[in-house]
């Protein structure tokens, strides 16, 4: 199988971008990455492309609005999509395209603009219901999401206060990022009092919406290796789409994410992840979900991942860390974008580039992980210096 | 290329002008059960990856893909959605083979167009929110404009439009599952009302509703199986740009450079004499022709004179949309391009009954992704 690396990387400030289009997002993105690398358009053999629902823009085929921002004027130029999963299926594409043989070079742009979906995202989410089981009981992202939370707490016993950790340690760590919306000190009391929007889910479990792009660059090996002295390779790649429906499944485990990532491993040659992984970027848009995916993607025994990060092991400093970017949690949750986001962090970090969010120990093989769908999807990607 | 990929198996269901008798998921389960009894394989067991092919605003449901996997017997398996073309679907398929990783892989695209209750506005959507949505009311007025500067520039009379909309038509009538198959002469067609000058009813292809599955499988698979293979040869996929402003407007520079790529990869020089029949878009009638030189059937100019000359009929030098083309099977959306790869499957394998053409060996198949796109793909099939 021909090797694939990623060369470089660049997103943009996640925030309330009232004043830039998704293109000029994509485009500022995708401009960085490539100054990153210090290539050109002109190097590019094809782009591709991940964002999630157009009902956030109202643009229809938004991905055909993207094309020229992202820079796929006259290339061949795709774009794929599994929900949330998303940014990190971006860079699955990606690397299935130079893997392939065809190209020599990818460019993969995520891009998410939700502020403009006004009074608030959620009116775009009651659209991704069952139009006849569901949709008519109105319901909210984040009753499924208090759902899961309770039967996760419930299964293993596991009070508030542990989860509420995460939170704490997310927002910390997004302290050092300078695209950060939430990058903030604060107690696991200040989480238990925040507002509750639907129990046991309270304002500060949850992940910010905000607006967004980022991009990755990837190259075949023989390119990779003349274009920079420290690639990223692309080890495993793993995903996997569970039924629809939610209702049928235990929501205390996410099985599809266990899937996805022994895909990922048994490409990767990795066959104990717990020694193998040294740094993982679970997809976090709610405290409870890094847990939850930290479970999935077998770096513990199920129910034992609060366990992990009271020790501090998931700390900057600790033995495994755990969004040292501080996650959607911290950084914020522009939802394709943010998936990319981990894929750029953990880049970062094996690279050694990640200045003040630069983990302790030395890293050699990292994970991230986007999660999607009607709790559905897990994509997981394996990078190595 | 690393490894040849084969099409192994192909099922639909339609197409239909409208179809309440069915879900889309019973129409994605029945044409998906076809592809697996074709090709003599159980997806539970032997399907390593499924590629579905959506757009959010044509299914009324955002995030799609979260419907896909139950029906066609993919669930707790790689499965991902390709928010694109049908043929950009299988060269995600095609591109996954390549990889090493997978064997064999399933592609998922289809039209409940019947479900929308006005798919103009819909398609309006997709116009630039800023620069173009508060000018252009109907997105249709911008295949107006093309037509017309097209027709100006090749100087391309009504009649031969109206040739393209007959023989696609009649093509349709030998087809059984086309939904808008007619006899229709040229006075017809020509007296009909402007309803986007140049553009009349005629010209425009009508939505229609169906499924359609095809299965790609790696040499080493499609070698053991039952079924004669039908090898993809080239693709090619390209994207001019979105911006109506700065488009080529007389060229279809999309359809050029994706056909370049997939002629390229399959060894073609000479398309016009290597090619046996091509499935190009035709949803709007103009489309064909315009479509037809820029993959190289014929030089610039001359698809209005071999259309004209009936050699682009099932009998002709060069058949073109022996189906029936959208004109004739319906606009299946994003799912055309899956329609066309079934047509062109059926033909190389000798199984296209009445319009079955005559030299069946190596086709050319197109797709163009519609107003207000510059997004096309190609794919070489041969046998």
């Amino acid at each position: 199988m021909r090797r694939v690396a990623i060369v470089g990387a660049g997103m943009t400030k996640f925030i309330r971008r009232a004043q830039e289009t998704g293109k000029e997002l994509s485009f500022e993105a995708a401009n960085m990455a490539l100054n990153s690398c210090e290539l050109t358009i002109k190097d590019i053999d094809c782009i591709v492309m991940g964002t999630a629902p157009d009902a956030f823009d109202g643009v229809h085929m938004k991905g055909e609005y993207l094309a020229d921002g992202a820079g796929a004027w006259r290339k061949p130029y795709m774009r794929s999509f599994v929900g949330g999963g998303t940014g990190v299926f971006a860079v699955i594409q990606g690397w299935y395209h130079v893997a392939s043989g065809l190209f020599d070079t990818c460019l993969v742009v995520c891009e998410e603009k939700m502020s403009s979906c006004q009074p608030h995202p959620q009116g775009a989410f009651l659209t991704i219901f069952d139009n006849i089981i569901e949709r008519p009981l109105g319901p909210n992202l984040l009753w499924i999401f208090a759902l899961e939370m309770n039967r996760y707490m419930s299964v293993y016993k596991i009070p508030k206060e542990e989860i509420a950790l995460v939170a704490v340690k997310n927002k910390r760590n997004a302290k050092d990022h300078p695209c950060a919306l939430l990058g903030e000190d604060i107690t696991v009391e200040d989480v238990l009092k925040s507002e509750v929007l639907a129990w046991p889910v309270q304002r500060l479990d949850v992940s910010p919406i905000s607006d967004g792009a980022a991009a990755v660059v990837l190259a075949s090996e023989d390119r990779a290796r003349r274009i920079t002295d420290k690639p990223v390779w692309i080890d495993g790649v793993g995903w996997c789409l569970d039924t629809t429906y939610w209702t049928n499944r235990d929501l205390a485990y996410p099985r599809y994410v266990e899937a996805a990532a022994i895909m990922a491993y048994k490409m990767a040659g990795i066959t104990d992840p717990r020694r193998e992984i040294h740094i993982a970027e679970p997809y976090d848009p709610f405290d409870y979900k890094e847990l939850h995916h930290m479970e999935g993607l077998l770096l513990c025994d199920k129910g034992e991942a609060p366990k992990l990060t009271a020790k501090g092991v998931t700390s900057r400093d600790g033995e495994l860390p755990v969004c040292p970017s501080g996650g959607l949690l911290g950084v914020g949750n522009p939802i394709a974008a943010a998936g990319l986001m981990k894929v750029c962090e953990i880049f970062w970090q094996l690279r050694e580039e990640a200045g003040a969010r630069q983990v302790t120990r030395k890293v050699r093989t990292g994970v991230a992980q986007a999660w999607g769908d009607l709790m559905q999807v897990g994509t997981v990607v394996v990078l190595r210096r | 290329m690393i490894r040849k990929v084969a099409i192994i198996g192909t099922g639909y269901i339609g197409c239909f002008p409208t179809s309440p008798h069915l879900s889309y998921k019973e129409m994605m389960f029945e044409a998906a059960c076809r592809a697996y009894t074709d090709a003599g394989i159980d997806p539970r067991k032997d399907a390593d990856g499924f590629v579905c092919v959506s757009e959010d605003f044509h299914e009324g449901t955002s995030i799609f893909d979260e419907y896909v996997p139950d029906q066609i017997g993919a669930y707790m398996k790689p499965v991902h959605t390709i928010a694109g073309d049908g043929i950009q679907g299988l060269i995600a398929a095609f591109l996954k083979i390549q990889t090493g990783l997978m064997n064999i892989v399933v592609v998922e695209a289809h039209s409940k167009a019947s479900n929308m209750m006005f798919p103009e506005h819909i398609t309006s959507l997709a116009l630039d929110p800023i620069f173009n949505r508060p000018v252009l009311r109907n997105a249709y007025s911008i295949a107006a404009m093309e037509m017309r500067r097209y027709i100006y520039e090749r100087k391309i009379p009504l009649e031969a439009l109206a040739k393209v909309v007959i023989k696609n038509k009649l093509n349709a009538l030998k087809n059984p599952s086309s939904a808008y198959p007619a006899y229709v002469d040229a006075d017809e067609i020509l007296a009909a009302e402007r309803c986007f000058d140049p553009l009349s009813s005629w010209d425009i292809a009508s939505y229609a509703d169906g499924a359609f599955v095809v299965i790609v499988a790696s040499e080493e698979v499609a070698r053991n199986l039952k079924v004669k293979p039908v090898w993809i040869k080239g693709v090619g996929w390209c994207t001019e740009t979105p911006s109506l402003e700065t488009r080529d407007w007389v060229n279809a520079t999309y359809a050029e450079r994706a056909a370049e790529m997939a002629y390229r990869m399959a060894g073609i020089k000479n398309p016009a004499k290597e090619i046996d029949f091509a499935e190009v878009d035709d949803s709007f009638s103009y489309k064909e022709l315009q479509h037809m030189e820029a993959i190289g059937l014929c030089r610039k100019g001359e698809a209005g004179y071999l259309v004209m000359e009936g050699e682009t009929g099932i009998d002709g030098r060069i058949p073109v949309n022996p189906s029936g083309g959208s004109l004739g099977v319906g606009n299946l959306m994003d799912a055309t391009g899956l329609m066309r790869i079934v047509e062109a499957v059926g033909q190389l394998r000798r199984e296209a009954g009445r319009r079955q053409v005559e030299k069946a060996e190596t086709a050319v198949v197109q797709s163009w992704r519609g107003i207000p796109t510059t997004t096309g793909a190609v794919v070489v099939l041969g046998i």
